[in-house]
This record gives C-alpha cells, structure tokens and sequence, in this order.
C-alpha cells in the first residue's frame, strides 16, 4: 500500500497543528460557532446527536493492520470501544470529545492517517474497488490513479469551497464494485485497442434528494490527463454550480440544467487551457506511486483443495470467500453485519483480531468495502478453515454477504442530526425476522440498502430493496422502493434508481412489508433468477399489488416506543 | 506590486505577511465594477470583481490592469478562487487582492490561487494572518504561487523495500 514520504507527513502534520490552532481559537471564543463549522467540518468533525462524531479517512478502502490497531485505540479511548464504518469505506467515531480531536489527528498522522476532507464542501476520500490489485476481472488497477487524485485534491487550493461536496470514484474492474454512476465524478479506467491506459468519464451520478445515473462526457481520457480534467470539470462546477439552494448544489443540477452536451463542452473549453501543463501526470511519477502497489510475495504453489467438507464451512466460503487473481488465493469478506448490531459496526476488540488475522493470513493489509464489510485479500486456500474458526469465534463469521440480512445502512436517527428517521433499528428488525439462512440462501443475492433521510448515505436509490426514512407529521415513516441497481453484477450489471412502491410504512410494518415482497419474488422468480432482475422482467406490479393487498400503511401507534441508543450500546457491550 | 495600495482606506496584508495602512479617500478612484470598466476600458486602471462576474472578459484587458479586487460575499462561496486562477492563468501579473469575508484561515489558499494582498474582514488579528501565511511549508498541487506540482520539484521517494 502506499506509504507517506516526508511531504505527505509535513502535509498532514502541519494541518494537524493548523487544526489545533482553530479549536484552541473556537474554545478561547475566538472564532464563532459560524466561522469553525466549515473549518472543522474539514477535517471531518460533526455535531451529532449525544456527542462530536469523526469521520476517518480511509483512502480507496486500504488499511494495514497498524493503522487498525491505532482505530482500535482510538475507539478504545476516546470512544465507546466501537467505531462504525461508512458507505464511502470511511470510518466513523460517535462519542468523540472536541477537546481530544487535535490529540486524535496526531495519533492517526504517525500512522499516515487523517480526516482531511471527509466533510465540507470539498473533494471527499476518493473511493475505489475494494477487491483493486486482487480481483480476476480487472482491467488496470486503480490504487494508483486513486493515490494521485488523493494527493491533487487534498488541499487543492481551487476547490476548497465548491457549491456542495464532491465524490469522485474510480473503478478499474469489468464488473464496477464502486458504483462509479452514482457519483460526482465516476472515472472507469480502460485500456484502448492500441493498449494505451486510459479513462471513461462519467459526471453527474449520485443519490441524494434527486437521484441520478451519470453520464458520460468522456469515452476515454488518457491516464496523463485525468488531473487537468477533473480540475476543469470542478473548475465550471465551482463557478457555475448553484450556491442559492443547498438541495440544487450538486454538479448533477448544473449538468441537468446546461445539458450534458453544453456541460462537457464548458469542460472541454477549459481544458483546452491546462492539457499538457504541470497537472500532466508523468511517467515517473505514476511509476513512484505503482512501486507502492507492487504484489505482494505471494506464494506459487498454486491452487489447492479446500481443507474442509463441513456444511457450515463450506457454506461460509460460498457467501464469504471471493475469487483472487493469484492461484490459491482468495478474499475473505468479513460480515459486519450480524443479526444485533448495527450494520459496519465493529469493536476495538474485533479491530485488533482483523489486524493480527491480516498478518498471520495475508500480508498485513486490510480492505474496506462500500457495503461496509472487511476484506482480507490474500489468503491462501488450505488456510480457510483456520481463519473460518477464528472468524467466527469473533462475530465476524455471519455467512450472509450479498444476502438480504449484509444490509447497507447509515447511522440514521439514533446518532445523525440530519437524519429524518432512524435506519438501525429497522435494518435490525429485518435481520432478526429474516436469520433463516436456509431461507436467506434459497433467496439468493439481494441488496437491501437503508437511509434515514434524503442524503442517502445508505444508498437506498440503488438497494435492490430500499428503504428511506421520512418524517410525517413530527412521526417517523420509511418509504419503500424495488429495483435500485448499483452497476455491480449482483444488479445484473445495470445501473438503475429504485421505484417507489407506495405510500409509506410504520417502522413495525417494515418487516411484513419486505416478507410481502420475497413473497411475490417466490412466487414470481424463474429457476435461480436474482430479485433485482424479477423485478426488471415483470415489474414493480405484483410486488406492490402484494404488499398492499396485505399491509395497510397505518397510523403509527405512538405507544410503539422506539429504540434507544441505550440498547445498542448494550449490544455492542455484550459482543 | 504595492504602488497600488491607495485605494481602500484600510489596512492591506501582502503576500510576504506585511501589513500596509492605506491612504484615506482613495478608495473606488481607480477600481470601477466590471461594467463600468468594460464600458470604458480606458478610465481605469483597477477593476472590483464579485463572484459572479464572467472573468473571461477581461481577458484582452489583463496587460492594462494594475488592481483586480474579488470580494468574497461570504466565507463559503468558493467562486473568487477560480476567478482567481483564471486570472493568474490568463496571463494577469498586477495586483490581486480579495476583500469582504476574509478570514485568516483562508490566506493560505488564497495565496495559492494567486491573490497577492488581502484587505482582512476588521475583526481579524494581524499576529494570526501573519502566522496563517507562514503555517504551511509545502504543497502537491501546481497553482499560481507554484508553477509545478511537488513531485516535479524535487525527487520524491519511491516505496521502500
């Protein structure tokens, strides 16, 4: 993975000291509540509900097993010895004290961390494949790509202040595992006849109150150019983005509003201005940031047999373990979403355990997933039931990756001050309906994505099943929709913004409301046929025929009292 | 660059971290709207920008041009910084100042762009802004104060085996 040189480090220590610089000013009553907002927001500190939350870069979704252990820490010490890891592969501390945050910063940066834009109106961590440099389908492997964007946007004096955040996503893959429709800017690198790397571009995807595919402006870029034309394409966002309406901010609003033609035109224009000055990317300087991607010393014994015939084993390897472009290799997924806790949760004690695992399994390092599980990429085959043991023994063992139950959710209600609704306990109410894995098998693939309000940061447009929390009349009440597909081959390669079935539900119907739903899937399905493609052959009819037939959206009973956070600290307590 | 400070009846930070008291009753004699400069191109010598001015047309006018404010409504409204590197990309080597919203923990980055002075908003302490253009020592990004990206000017390091 790559690892700071001495201008990284300077970089991100000196933004430490700036950091503490302005808390120790907005303590002091030096700097309004008003002009510290953006300034922390920077660097990734929240207001929430109990408590400051931090979010902590992960770049692209690789960790190594050090910087585990530093999260392990830090959840240990300056939170409630858990942390929570996010859509966008970053990670999430919820009972942080302000007052500890510049001590925090400067814990992560000795392990080449930060929290650099990971809030703000700025360049977010750039997300990425989280199989990149491992999986057999790939075309090229984007960390590079990612690193160079990471370090080009980090700081980038010009677009500090856009309209609205922005997300960037590269995927280098046949399959896209990082949704690259679905955001700001989606880069898919390809490789041309003649061989030479370069970039399709899409812009204008994402989720949020007005879902969109995105659209491209680019068929293909050459890789020396991709800085020059990202900043062009900020550079017309950032002057002509909408700054009247947070709601109209995203570049898909401009895009939608000049046409894309008109949009890729504007971009064109100035980039005719930068195409070949210094934002060109050089040769050496791609090959300096691929010597940190160099393979590990795998070994070359090859393939070999699975060590174990036993059900629940082998039923594991089927949902957890995925292929590797290595013979006798595989990636091992590790589900962070077991029936009882909150989806992408994980404790300081199972940091530690996935740290040690990465070392005695792989080479030390870890991967992110933007489904929020944990992936060791390099395993050897004979070894699996080994680490099957130990993954299990630690709670990380559910084997329910890509079934309805690895449900994507946000912190929702229980902790986030934006959130309409909560998402936790309704992502635990379907697991704990639906934990017949038999059953969960029989169902096949299916993405059941929860957001507790419109920013979508449990990307419910693109769930096979998406549920968004809205309130009523001060009451809380989730919308349903079918169909969502984010790009990956479990939505059948399509990409596609869920529909809305109806009315919306109370949160103590949403169990019966998806049961109706894998009733009519059931009901409806050819021989192995996934939900998502049932869905895009007969269409969301029966689906919502069913479901109304036999769920009425009724009036929420308010003695129907909700979930406190109380119970889930419990829950994590007693993991 | 600093003949030009006689125009706002204010205190003005240089780029090297120098404050600079300007002269009483200057202001807005040689720093028209944009509309006014472009309607008579010859009457000026300094132009006041806001966001949502098109730069672009001044472009055949930058080599005329001593003075260029772009002032800054808001904190959060990023505009003035891509008009600013477009400016400094379309060739503008006067002096460029940002006025209004401007707070010490936006000198750095207004530097970069290629602001060379910075009328303060007046409640801001000369001790922080002076400290604020000192903070940071380096950067990976070309930009106006910086014609190459960090990796073109000196040798990076390479992974570690």
């Amino acid at each position: 993975m790559y690892r700071y040189d001495i201008l990284d480090r300077t970089l991100v220590l000196e933004r430490v000291a700036e950091y503490r610089d302005q808390v120790r000013r907005y303590l002091a009553g030096q700097l309004s509540e008003d002009e510290f907002r953006p300034l922390r927001l920077r660097n990734g500190l929240y207001i929430q509900r109990h408590a400051p939350m931090l979010r902590i870069a992960v770049p692209y979704g690789v960790l190594s097993a050090q910087q585990l252990r530093t999260l392990a820490f830090i959840a240990r010490h300056h939170d409630r010895g858990y942390g929570h890891f996010t859509t966008r592969q970053n990670i999430q501390f919820n009972w942080i004290r302000l007052e500890e945050t510049p001590d925090i910063l400067a814990r992560l940066a000795e392990v080449e961390m930060h929290a650099i834009q990971t809030s703000g109106n700025c360049v977010r961590n750039i997300t990425s494949d989280e199989y990149a440099g491992i999986a057999p389908d790939e075309i090229v492997d984007p960390r590079a790509f990612c690193e160079i964007l990471r370090q080009w946007s980090t700081f980038h004096p010009e677009f500090n202040w856009l309209p609205r955040k922005f997300k960037i996503a590269i995927s280098g893959a046949r399959e896209d595992r990082a949704a690259v429709a679905f955001h700001d800017i989606g880069l898919q690198l390809l490789r041309s006849p003649a061989g030479e790397i370069g970039f399709r571009v899409l812009v204008g995807g994402g989720m949020g109150r007005t879902p969109m595919v995105g659209s491209v402006i680019r068929e293909f870029l050459p890789w020396q150019d991709f800085l020059a034309y990202v900043g062009s394409i900020l550079r017309v966002y950032n002057l002509h983005g909408r700054r009247d309406n947070i709601y109209k901010a995203r570049i898909k609003i401009l895009v939608r509003a000049l046409g894309v033609e008109e949009f890729a035109r504007q971009v064109e224009d100035d980039f005719a201005y930068s195409q070949g000055g210094p934002e060109t990317v050089t040769k050496q300087e791609l090959e300096r940031v691929l010597s940190h991607f160099a393979s590990p010393p795998y070994s070359t014994a090859g393939e070999a047999p699975l060590p174990s015939q036993e059900r629940p084993f082998l039923r594991w390897v089927e949902r957890s373990v995925r292929p590797h472009r290595v013979p006798g290799y595989r990636a091992v997924v590790l589900s962070l979403k077991p029936t009882g806790i909150a989806p992408g949760d994980v404790t300081a004690v199972q940091l530690e355990a996935v740290a040690d695992w990465s070392e005695r399994y792989g080479f030390g390092e870890v991967r992110v997933s933007h489904e929020q599980n944990l992936i060791l990429p390099d395993v050897r085959v004979e070894r699996l039931h080994a680490l099957w043991l130990e993954v299990r023994a630690a709670g990380l063992g559910t084997p329910n990756i890509g079934l309805l139950t690895d449900v994507i959710a946000c912190p929702g209600g229980d902790f986030c001050s934006l959130a309409n609704a909560k998402s936790i306990p309704i992502a635990q109410s379907i697991q704990q309906r639906f934990d017949d894995l038999d059953f969960l098998h029989d169902l096949g693939e299916i993405s059941l994505n929860i957001s507790g309000c419109m920013n979508s940061c449990g990307h419910h447009h693109v769930g096979h099943i998406g549920i968004l929390g809205v309130e009523k009349d001060g009451a809380e009440w989730y919308q349903v929709s079918i169909g969502g597909a984010d790009g990956s081959e479990a939505a059948g390669g399509r990409n596609a913004i869920g529909r809305i079935i109806g009315p919306s539900f109370a949160a103590e119907q949403v169990p019966d409301v998806i049961a109706r739903l894998l009733e009519t899937f059931v009901d409806a399905r050819d021989e192995g046929e996934r939900f998502v493609d049932t869905v895009a052959r007969v269409g969301i009819g029966p689906f919502k025929d069913n479901v109304y037939r036999h769920v009425t959206p009724a009036q929420r009973d308010p003695a129907a009292a909700s979930a406190a956070p109380a119970e889930r600290r419990a829950l994590h307590e007693a993991t | 660059m600093l003949q030009a400070l006689r125009l706002q009846p204010a205190r003005v930070l240089t780029r090297d971290g120098k404050f600079v008291d300007l002269p009483e009753g200057g202001a807005s004699r040689d720093s028209v709207p944009l509309t006014d400069y472009l309607a008579q191109p010859a009457a000026a010598t300094g132009v006041s920008l806001v966001a949502t001015d098109d730069v672009r047309s001044l472009t055949p006018h930058l080599a005329e041009l001593h003075l260029i404010t772009v002032n800054f409504d808001k904190l959060g409204d990023g505009r003035g910084y891509s008009i600013a590197a477009v400016l400094r990309r379309n060739g503008y080597r006067g002096d460029l100042r940002a006025t209004g919203d401007v707070l010490v923990d936006q000198l750095h980055m207004l530097r970069r762009v290629g602001f060379s002075s910075f009328e303060l908003r007046a409640d801001q302490p000369e001790d922080l802004a002076r400290a604020a253009l000192r903070r940071h020592s380096d950067a990976y990004q070309a930009a106006a104060d910086e014609a190459l990206p960090a990796y073109r000017r000196a040798p990076r390091a390479g992974a570690v085996a």
